[in-house]
């Protein structure tokens, strides 16, 4: 209780800033999805939908910001049970789009539980290592590797390689920020290149044709525009033809005449460097990197192991989801669904986005807790 | 506090790790910013240039054919809206799937599919697959357009022939144009998939008919479904053409014939105009400008009917005694004969070691020329055949018209033959045989002329010796500057004739009619003057005609032009074993001679009653049908 009172002298400009960034890059992402999806003449578009979608994520925002995130993430096993039983539902009762079963129906909408568990594996994570001393490398590596395990291997029977790849990464960034010896990194290297044939074969067998075929024709997309290639291409054209400032608003041939799949979606960076060019790009990429770079500031603040490894994990998440997706658009990696954070449209992705936020700031709010 | 696992140094160490994070951040950013000005900067206008092809597609916009119509304003052929497949192939991603989707989807054979598909020509335009879709082909194509990516729907013009089969053979048909006639200039500004006239008028005056095709930028979207039209570049419509022949002229024509096999040609003497041209059996071109399957095609140019056949341009028969007519006038001219010479018939003529048979067993007794003509008396044309030699003979027919063209505007129009010992040595290869000119001078033997070319002989001595080219168009309305051009009618030829001769022919010839061979020929409403015919077919002849099998029996002729006074009708009637031309035929050009006198027509120099005259359908002035004798 002491703590909340002495903490309870309200925002101040670290704060504003950071909050001016998320909704900043928010607002980005809605016009962009405005300007893809405006003449659908749906009932309720995608936009509006997006906007419902910020609203309930600011909620989710403002809840795990002025929480204590000590309590939080006592409630990060319960929550990883939970979410491995979803995920587990997913697979038999949920709702198939592209053949890919990611979603339980939930009324008109429907829920990713895929992308919640990005946030309750860093929570899982966090607390594990922040609970007791973990020494050794079978407590660091081996176990939280156990803990991951399952719930990745979930995701990938949807198949979700995106968030597959997601969880990976939030594990190898957490287990390096934890700290190893340098003998214990190597060891890891050796055992991963050892394992790396299994593991392939697991993440390659997992995968449907069409999620192989992107990959492998990730290398040379112009040697077949109309097949495997076509999103990868239609991407690079949309992008490169924005020039340096862009074919204006609406003015994106490429996605307004729906050459670009998923314009909303995963490919929104690409509607956006369309419209708004090299330039309208820099912004963006400013927005994202001071975003981070203030984010990473947080972890520099945080008062405990728990809200280092929370931030941490969060900004590893984010960092990873912002450069994948930027890369695919651009031709630099395969296409594997991951959205971009904050801007493509999406229920459960931009409420648990801003969650997590919410939860990085409250990180640096808790700082002054015990003084 | 749950901050049991709180350990300083850990969390310092973790602090200090961060700045691994800041930079791995910034190269990786970096490495995005560098990839992103390539492509946005340094390969920009390359990617632009690829998003304008990508949103805009030519589309050809097909012209309207020009329209077809009668001398007095009646539609004879038309266009009406009909849906048309298209296929472009810059958004096609599996063909093999899509010709399977559309052959299953429509019934269609997938090597046709195939085959359109792949057909030479420009990958930027879209290639048509199937025209004539019925609507609920059209629905079919509109529901699946999802799955069924560079696939369109278009709405085109079909050509109509609302008539059906009337004039069949004039009007002609349309079709896709060949590949074969893609390499001709003529067709040079044409492309796959585009309809040309590929018979009769439509053929023969294509250039007019055909219009000039307009081009569409659309923009539109991935799946090819055009989103908005950027630029249209107009179609020019064909020029619309004025034919000089009367649908009710025609459709008595037609009605006449029947079920018969056989052509009947009406002229204006004075002009050359086609007043009517029925060839039967005939068919329906709406079903010709339709896509056939080879096998429907091959049902009919196979059918022995040959229904494709314009019997009355492309059809050659022996002009039997038709043939006289020209015989007489070479006769007086080259003086071989008086009007008043006359020369004794006994039933037959000796030649050598053979007797030639006059068609009346008792033979005619001592006839002239009228009454050789007016009872057809074969011993006197062979006596005086004899006496010209077929040299003479032949260059009077050519005066006619006779083994040329008579330039009629159809295609593949047939000239006959007009026998030579110069074209016997080379078609043959063998000398003339005096008997053979014997034969040839009542039309036997190789004669062989068309049942246009007998017109035209008819309507030459009607018009006194001065032959017209017969004209099948009137007038071409431009549509695009509403220019009407009248074509006028061209003497082709004056028959060197003295100034008397054809006078004493015109006269014998009417009495054809009114006293000779002809007599159901004659008319309460009009004088008629004419010639029958009988083109033998078979050698040997034995029995009564009706014992006969149909396909022996001899085609029977009539030619005639009417009123005897100032003829404005010329006539040629030609029944394909029907037997003798006086009772099969003659009856057949008495009523069409009739309906056109009832018809009441303008008179036929005024041309047309301006371009938007429509007089419907001729109604109850149409006689019975019937079917030939």
């Amino acid at each position: 209780m002491i703590d909340r009172v002495i903490n309870s002298r309200g925002f101040d400009n670290f704060d504003f800033r950071f909050i001016g960034l998320v909704f900043a890059i928010l607002g980005v992402g809605v016009l962009s999805i405005y300007s893809v999806t405006h003449d659908q003449g749906a009932a309720f578009p995608f936009y509006a939908k997006q906007l419902v979608w910020i609203v309930l994520g600011t909620v989710a925002f403002l809840v795990m910001w002025l929480s204590d995130y000590h309590r939080i993430a006592r409630l990060a096993y319960p929550a990883y049970a939970i979410i491995l039983i979803l995920l587990a539902v997913v697979l038999f009762e949920g709702r198939s789009s592209r053949g890919a079963q990611r979603w339980i129906p939930m009324g008109p909408f429907a829920f990713q539980p895929s992308e919640f568990a990005k946030l309750v594996l860093i929570l899982t994570l966090a607390h594990y290592y922040s609970e007791a001393p973990r020494v050794g490398w079978l407590q660091r590596v081996v176990l939280p590797g156990l803990l991951v395990l399952p719930g990745l291997l979930l995701i990938l029977k949807q198949p979700d390689l995106g968030s597959g790849l997601s969880f990976m990464a939030v594990y190898a960034a957490m287990l390096l920020m934890v700290g190893m010896r340098s003998k214990a990194i190597g060891v890891i290297l050796l055992f991963s290149l050892m394992l790396f044939p299994f593991a392939w074969e697991l993440m390659w067998g997992s995968l449907h044709d069409y999620q192989r075929q992107r990959i492998m024709t990730f290398v040379d997309p112009v040697y077949d525009p109309g097949g495997k290639g076509y999103h990868a291409l239609q991407s690079k054209i949309a992008i490169g033809a924005g020039e340096l400032t862009g074919k204006g608003l609406y003015g994106g041939t490429q996605s307004q005449l729906k050459f670009l799949p998923e314009g909303h979606t995963d490919f929104v960076f690409s509607v956006f460097a369309e419209e708004w060019g090299f330039l309208g790009v820099l912004v963006l990429l400013i927005l994202f990197v001071t975003l981070i770079w203030l984010s990473l500031e947080i972890v520099g603040r945080a008062k405990d192991q728990l809200g280092a490894l929370l931030a941490v994990g969060i900004i590893c998440m984010l960092c990873f989801c912002v450069v994948i997706n930027i890369g695919m658009t651009v031709g630099m990696f395969p296409i594997v669904g991951i959205p971009l954070p904050l801007m493509s449209y999406g229920g459960s992705a931009t409420v648990m986005t801003m969650a997590s936020l919410g939860l990085l700031l409250n990180v640096k709010r808790r700082r002054l807790s015990f003084f | 506090m749950a901050t049991a696992g709180l350990q300083d140094s850990e969390l310092g160490e973790l602090q200090r790790r961060v700045v691994i994070l800041r930079i791995g951040l910034l190269l990786v950013v970096a490495l995005l910013g560098l990839r992103l000005w390539h492509l946005q900067i340094r390969e920009g206008p390359y990617y632009r240039d690829l998003s304008e092809n990508n949103r805009t597609r030519s589309v050809i916009v097909e012209p309207a054919r020009g329209l077809i119509y009668d001398r007095n304003g009646v539609l004879l052929a038309n266009n009406v809206p009909s849906f048309t497949l298209y296929v472009s192939l810059e958004d096609v991603k599996d063909r093999d799937l899509l010709v399977d989707q559309l052959s299953n989807l429509l019934g269609l054979d997938a090597a046709l599919v195939r085959s359109k598909l792949t057909a030479r020509g420009s990958r930027q335009l879209p290639r048509k697959v199937k025209g004539r879709l019925t609507l609920r082909e059209a629905t079919l194509i509109e529901s699946h357009r999802l799955d069924l990516p560079g696939v369109m729907v278009q709405v085109e013009s079909q050509r109509n022939y609302p008539g059906g089969v009337t004039a069949s053979h004039l009007l002609g048909y349309v079709g896709e144009v060949s590949p074969e006639q893609l390499e001709k200039p003529e067709y040079a500004d044409l492309h796959q998939g585009s309809i040309v006239g590929q018979y009769g008028v439509e053929k023969f005056f294509d250039r007019f008919l055909r219009g000039q095709a307009g081009q569409k930028s659309v923009e539109v979207d991935a799946v090819g479904h055009e989103k908005q039209t950027v630029v249209v570049d107009q179609p020019h419509a064909g020029d619309n053409l004025y034919l000089t022949i009367d649908a009710r002229l025609q459709k008595v024509a037609e009605n006449l014939l029947g079920e018969e096999t056989g052509a009947i040609v009406a002229l204006d003497p004075r002009t050359g105009d086609v007043l009517a041209m029925a060839s039967r059996p005939g068919f329906d071109p709406n079903i010709l400008s339709r896509e056939l399957t080879p096998k429907q095609w091959t049902e009919i140019v196979q059918n022995e009917g040959r229904p494709l056949n314009n019997r009355a341009s492309q059809g050659q028969y022996p002009p039997g005694s038709v043939f006289k007519v020209m015989m007489a006038a070479a006769a007086l001219e080259t003086k071989t004969v008086t009007p008043s010479t006359t020369i004794h018939c006994n039933g037959g003529y000796q030649f050598g070691r053979r007797l030639y048979h006059d068609w009346k067993a008792g033979g005619h007794g001592s006839v002239d020329l009228r009454h050789a003509l007016v009872q057809s008396c074969d011993v006197y044309f062979y006596t005086v055949g004899q006496r010209m030699g077929i040299e003479t003979m032949a260059s009077f027919a050519h005066q006619f018209g006779l083994g040329e063209e008579t330039g009629i505007e159809l295609p593949s129009e047939r000239v006959g033959i007009v026998p030579s010992e110069a074209w016997k040595r080379k078609a043959k290869n063998e000398p003339w045989l005096p008997g053979e000119t014997i034969s040839a001078s009542i039309g036997q033997g190789y004669v062989n002329v068309t049942p246009l070319q007998m017109a035209s002989l008819i309507g030459t001595v009607a018009n006194d010796g001065v032959t017209f080219r017969p004209r099948l168009v009137q007038a071409v309305l431009d549509r695009a500057t509403g220019e009407l051009q009248k074509r006028v009618a061209v003497p082709k030829r004056t028959v060197q004739l003295r100034p008397e001769i054809l006078p004493i022919i015109k006269e014998a010839l009417a009495g054809v009619v009114k006293e000779g061979t002809a007599t159901r020929a004659k008319s309460a409403l009009v004088t008629i003057a004419g010639k029958t015919g009988t083109a033998q077919v078979a050698a040997l002849r034995a029995g009564p005609e009706k014992d006969i099998p149909k396909k022996f029996r001899d085609h029977a002729w009539f030619v005639a032009f009417a009123p005897v006074e100032a003829p404005t009708i010329a006539v040629a009637v030609l029944g394909e074993h029907m037997g003798h031309g006086g009772s099969a035929s003659a009856p057949l050009a008495k009523e069409l001679i009739e309906a056109y006198v009832k018809l009441d027509l303008p008179a036929s120099t005024g041309v047309m009653d301006g371009a938007s005259a429509k007089k419907e359908d001729a109604g109850g002035r149409e006689p019975d049908d019937r079917s030939g004798d």
